[in-house]
């Protein structure tokens, strides 16, 4: 059966078991889009800016851990994706990107609307093709899908001509489809987990440092099923929240530089850090001389380049988390008697662990008068039984959500903790919602960030998605007037949000519903109200404390033990 | 080169694709290792390519370079030759003014195995095979000539035995 490149393409993301994608037509991809009119099964999201189509497969992706799926046209709709793509490749995010380019004949002759969109995203894509032989299109989208999903994941960009689309060949069934083949890694080497089971048991003040590996390899209940065998106390990094339940008592919460007292204490004092799907980000570990410097270190990672790169460590585990999980659990049955010592062991870790905590408790104190940012992502929290699926954008409201939410399980957590870009939590909370019907998406956001994707209230309110978008209002760019104040003795460079809209009438201009908080008490109830909406966006303007910081806080470029409390 | 940078030599096969080689060398640009050399052909399957790579570093940056090749989707396998036994060649052409010293020309020839490819009035071009190093070599025995332009290849180089680059 022969059929045209367009078909191909709408036909594998079918056969990928895609029925959901994000887009915005134009020239160069018109004939898919005619194609695709065809398809009726095939829901497309139109959007209203590219950046938001990614970010929104993005949000999709990460509460699925399915790829979620983009298409641009060439030119500015494939350069407007960039910023997505290198936000999925940074925190690892499974995407395929589908491009439209000027036809083959056209490429290099500065076209309109030519951009070299492989050359652009080479270093911001896990891979990406640009499809010149028609024959070649259906091998490509099954290697997009199979390499976006598969060892450490990440975004995969198809760029595809516009003759080519029209271009027909024979169609191959699914299941003939060649893909070459390629190294693949995930069974660790078994000496290696056997190494860093009996390097765990030496141990008297462990730490498992969890990062968002295990939330890509699906490893929470062997996570817990190890933690709680042999009694680690549990420290997540940004990436990893919600891996391991924020409300388990061997929860020490986020560590890093806004993360709790007790985990920074924790890493910087334990004898054995088992990183689990972490990276020792600059994030986590401040000055790297002093980074847990007592510790013997075990890194699992199904990335080999990940290993060693910033943190010597002695015993390597390279693959998949949780393959790597369950083998150590393994181990761990078959020495339960050392196990009842062990937990005697590490009582005076705990004993340790429960003093930091005592001394320096997450909290935060809700006077009469203004409305503190914590008290909102706090009150959110018990709205919805932490039951909620959150997006960020970045700064002090992303760090807050981070410290006060507790997550009681993975990918219910989205935000751009890598690459830290603005503009991404709306657009993610509306693909997340559209993936998961079932569960409250809220948005958590400031004055600055909200603005970046704000045209997305229109696609929202299409969709009929019930994303609550939570705007901590404190008219400063945040974060960056925190490190002013602090850093740059209070020179508020640039940071005033001088002119804002009136963020209620802006909802309701676009068919959503709008509220607005200007006291403590007016917080639950807006909450309240809102929670009640099932069928269109609502944005709460939170006016919040103008000035005030994120702790704790470690300085940049200091030890994580001179974190500073407030 | 700092005492603990050693020079490394690194083979890699990859397939025989159009943007392979940028792909390659974009990952040395944008973590900012170094490429000293770089030489590159197709093998003897049609589908794949070979490329040489001259590089340095210390352990640390060499390991990350080795793992991030491998991180590549299009390379196939990896080998840092510094760590086997292998051959090395590098193809040297150098163009000079020959004026009247042919004798010594002829001499360093013999010397070095090379040849002579083009003669042109006064102005000679030379051709040498050989390893990196002594090609040096003969750049400095040449000292009393003009040299108008030298054309390196760079060194390519082979495990010896029977270990091959292979998938």
């Amino acid at each position: 059966m022969k059929m045209t490149g367009a078909q191909i393409l709408i036909q594998g993301l079918k056969d990928e078991g895609v029925n959901l994608i994000f887009g915005y037509p134009g020239g160069a991809i018109l004939h898919v889009y005619d194609e695709l009119f065809r398809h009726p099964d095939m829901h497309h999201v139109l959007v209203r800016h590219e950046q938001a189509a990614v970010h929104m497969a993005d949000g999709y992706a990460r509460v699925t851990g399915n790829p979620g799926v983009a298409l641009v046209t060439s030119g500015p709709g494939a350069t407007n994706t960039v910023t997505g793509l290198a936000t999925a490749f940074m925190d690892s995010i499974p995407l395929v990107v589908i491009s439209g380019q000027v036809p083959l004949s056209m490429i290099g002759n500065d076209a309109f609307q030519e951009a070299d969109i492989v050359g652009i995203t080479r270093p911001c894509t896990k891979h990406n093709y640009l499809v010149k032989d028609v024959r070649d299109l259906q091998r490509i989208v099954k290697e997009a899908f199979f390499l976006a999903r598969s060892g450490r994941p990440g975004p995969v960009l198809i760029d595809i001509p516009k003759d080519l689309q029209l271009h027909e060949c024979d169609f191959i069934p699914y299941g003939d489809v060649e893909v070459r083949q390629r190294r693949q890694n995930f069974t660790a080497h078994r000496g290696q987990i056997r190494k860093a089971w009996d390097l765990l048991k030496e141990s008297h003040r462990p730490l498992l440092y969890v990062g968002g590996g295990a939330v890509l390899s699906k490893a929470s209940v062997e996570l817990s099923q190890l933690a709680h065998m042999a009694q680690i106390p549990v420290a997540m990094t940004l990436m990893g929240l919600g891996a391991f339940s924020g409300v388990d008592k061997q929860s020490l919460g986020m560590l890093g530089m806004h993360g709790s007292y007790y985990a920074n204490m924790a890493i910087t004092d334990c004898d054995v850090l088992v990183s689990v799907g972490a990276r020792f980000d600059d994030r986590v570990t401040g000055k790297l001389s002093e980074f847990s410097k007592h510790s013997r270190k075990i890194h699992i990672d199904i990335d080999p380049g990940n290993v060693g790169k910033s943190v010597p460590v002695e015993v390597p585990v390279v693959g998949d988390v949780k393959c790597v999980l369950k083998e150590l659990i393994k181990m761990a049955q078959d020495d339960a008697d050392f196990l009842k010592e062990y937990h005697r062991r590490l009582k005076p870790w705990w004993e340790q662990i429960q003093g930091w905590r005592e001394k320096a408790p997450m909290a935060y104190d809700q006077g009469p008068k203004e409305i503190t940012a914590q008290y909102v992502i706090d009150t959110l929290y018990k709205m919805t039984d932490g039951d909620a699926i959150v997006t960020t954008d970045v700064g002090q409201h992303q760090m807050w959500a981070a410290q006060f939410y507790k997550f009681k399980e993975a990918n219910c957590w989205c935000t751009s903790g890598g690459l830290g870009t603005m503009g991404y939590g709306f657009p993610a909370a509306i693909g997340a919602q559209l993936a998961r019907p079932d569960k409250k998406v809220i948005c958590v956001t400031g004055d600055g960030s909200i603005q970046m994707n704000i045209q997305e209230l229109a696609t929202a309110v299409e969709w009929k998605t019930p994303v609550i978008i939570a705007i901590l209002n404190n008219r400063f760019l945040g974060m960056v007037r925190q490190w002013q104040e602090l850093f740059y003795d209070h020179r508020y460079s640039e940071v005033e949000m001088k002119v804002l809209p009136d963020f209620v009438k802006l909802a309701e201009s676009y068919g959503a519903v709008g509220f607005k908080a200007t006291t403590p008490d007016e917080v639950p109830k807006v909450i309240g109200e809102a929670l009640k909406v099932t069928d269109r966006p609502i944005v709460i303007d939170f006016q919040t404390t103008l000035e005030d910081n994120v702790y704790p806080m470690v300085p940049a470029g200091g030890a994580v033990s001179d974190i500073v409390l407030a | 080169m700092n005492d603990n940078e050693h020079s490394h030599t690194i083979s890699v096969l990859v397939e025989n694709e159009f943007g392979v080689l940028a792909r390659v060398s974009g990952m040395f640009a944008g973590r900012g290792f170094n490429i000293d050399a770089l030489s590159v052909a197709p093998t003897t399957d049609p589908k794949l390519s070979r490329i040489t790579l001259i590089t340095h570093g210390n352990d640390q940056i060499i390991e990350q370079i080795l793992k991030q090749l491998n991180r590549l989707v299009d390379v196939l396998k990896v080998v840092d030759l510094s760590s086997e036994e292998r051959v090395r060649r590098e193809l040297m052409l150098v163009k000079i003014r020959s004026g009247n010293h042919q004798e010594k020309i002829q001499k360093i020839l013999q010397a070095y195995s090379g040849n002579l490819l083009d003669q042109e009035k006064n102005i000679a071009i030379l051709e040498f095979v050989q390893e990196h190093d002594k090609n040096n070599e003969v750049l400095t025995q040449l000292g009393d000539f003009e040299i108008l332009e030298t054309a390196r290849s760079g060194n390519i180089a082979m495990q010896t035995g029977k270990k091959i680059l292979a998938t």
